[in-house]
């Protein structure tokens, strides 16, 4: 049974989430355009300053017709029946039809549209929620610890030591752990440097402090991917869920509880969460990074959104038909608000990980440290595993070397 | 702890051989955007 301190904190993360909720954007009502013959009124220009949601296509819409055209020898003919509002709207909306000399993929995208959108999303509830969300993990792991305090073996430690994890399964954790630290800490850089670490080092300080940490990001997410695999590789098989899961789970893992050992294999329930979100959180940020690392070379959102819409998920979710018709930098900007949302789970899970591995567990981190526990420790994580190490180790014995 | 200092050196590793790698393959966005000669087409 969890006690109560721990509801009290569950309800305390929730209302810290619950916090900031901000006002989101109303959609302005239906405006009458008569009187200004279909053109922006008073009312379009209030509406926007109130950052009400409008529906602008009357505008962007509204970049001349051919069949309406003058001909030649009206005022307008030598513009082709099309006003300059209008061949400016079309520039504005991206629809007018023109050649440019520069032959990068984006490089006929006069003005995009969407970045405004995905510029005010970056600056605002993805930096929000994103960090109150870093700041509650951090504030609930401190105060787990003041309730809980370091999880200590029950029954004395033996001395005797098990190896857990041989060198190759270590090597393989801490380059993707490693690379996963650096990759988080220069993604916040990226995200939050503008807002904390101008006012500290000034501009020209933090101008090739960005530079080196985009750089670090962009070359040691190579790092990350291989130790992704390697991971992925070593202990899939050791983290098939198994019915000893289950009763791992119905008593918290005996991490609310002094004295309280669930069974549990080489991985207990609670590491094959985790073990599974970083295969499903790497995987996902691995493929949106790639994206991100080759520009418009690789765009993945219009494909997404259409294999989506095939199948009517977004429909079902009240989301609509998902657009499938993106600009270049509209992929690029979805594929970037989708990296960060990702990490910021990720970050979030990784931080609950790491404190239990280090300060949270005494003898967790010799795990991954020098590969070997205590014997007493093992029986109490991971009794069943510790029995099958024993069983294979008496085998050996009972067989003897070949001779 | 030998095998966690070894992982780091790897990453350091990993990260230059990359940026150089894909830089010498062509693989580069200012590459890839960029020419030394400008269509006036």
């Amino acid at each position: 049974m969890i006690p109560r301190p721990f509801f009290l904190m569950i309800l305390a993360m929730l209302a810290l989430f619950c916090a900031p909720v901000g006002v989101l954007a109303q959609d302005a009502p239906a405006i009458d355009r008569s009187a200004t013959g279909g053109a922006s009124t008073l009312d379009d220009i209030l509406a926007r300053q109130t950052k009400q949601k409008l529906d602008d296509s009357y505008r962007s819409t509204d970049i001349g017709d051919p069949i309406l055209a003058a001909p030649e020898t009206d005022p307008l003919g030598s513009l082709g029946g099309i006003s300059q509002s209008e061949d400016w709207r079309a520039l504005r909306y991206n629809k007018a039809d023109i050649t440019v000399s520069a032959r990068s993929p984006a490089a006929d995208v006069l003005m995009q549209d969407g970045g405004m959108a995905w510029l005010a999303f970056r600056a605002g509830p993805l930096s929000t929620y994103g960090g109150w969300a870093l700041i509650g993990t951090l504030g609930l792991l401190v105060l787990f610890y003041l309730i809980r305090g370091r999880i200590r073996t029950d029954g004395p430690l033996t001395g005797r030591k098990v190896l857990r994890f041989p060198s190759i399964e270590r090597f393989a954790h801490w380059l993707l752990g490693g690379s996963f630290i650096l990759l988080g800490l220069t993604g916040l850089f990226q995200l939050f440097g503008r807002h904390f670490i101008i006012p500290l080092v000034g501009h020209d300080a933090f101008a090739p402090l960005a530079i080196g940490g985009k750089w670090v990001h962009n070359n040691v997410a190579w790092a990350f991917m291989i130790g992704l695999i390697m991971v992925t590789v070593l202990w899939v098989s050791h983290n098939i869920p198994n019915k000893h899961d289950l009763k791992w789970l119905a008593v918290g893992g005996g991490l609310f509880s002094k004295g309280v050992h669930p069974p549990a294999k080489k991985f207990n329930a609670g590491q094959k969460i985790i073990f599974w979100a970083v295969i499903i959180l790497g995987l996902s940020i691995s493929v949106s990074g790639v994206s991100l690392l080759f520009p418009f070379e690789l765009p993945m959102f219009a494909a997404t959104f259409d294999v989506l819409n095939s199948i009517g998920l977004p429909q079902v979710l009240g989301f609509g038909v998902l657009p499938t018709d993106l600009a270049p930098h509209e992929d690029m900007q979805l594929a970037q608000t989708w990296h960060s949302i990702i990490a910021f789970v990720f970050i979030v899970i990784i931080l609950a990980h790491i404190y239990l591995g280090s300060v949270g567990m005494q003898g967790a981190f010799d795990a991954m440290g020098s590969g070997e526990v205590d014997e007493q420790w093992a029986k109490e994580h991971h009794g069943l595993w510790l029995e099958e190490v024993k069983a294979k180790a008496s085998n050996a014995k009972q067989v003897g070397p070949a001779e | 702890m030998k095998s966690m200092y070894l992982a780091f050196l790897a990453i350091a590793v990993v990260a230059v051989v990359a940026y150089f790698g894909l830089g010498y393959a062509g693989f580069s966005a200012q590459d890839a955007g960029s020419s030394p000669s400008v269509r006036l087409n």
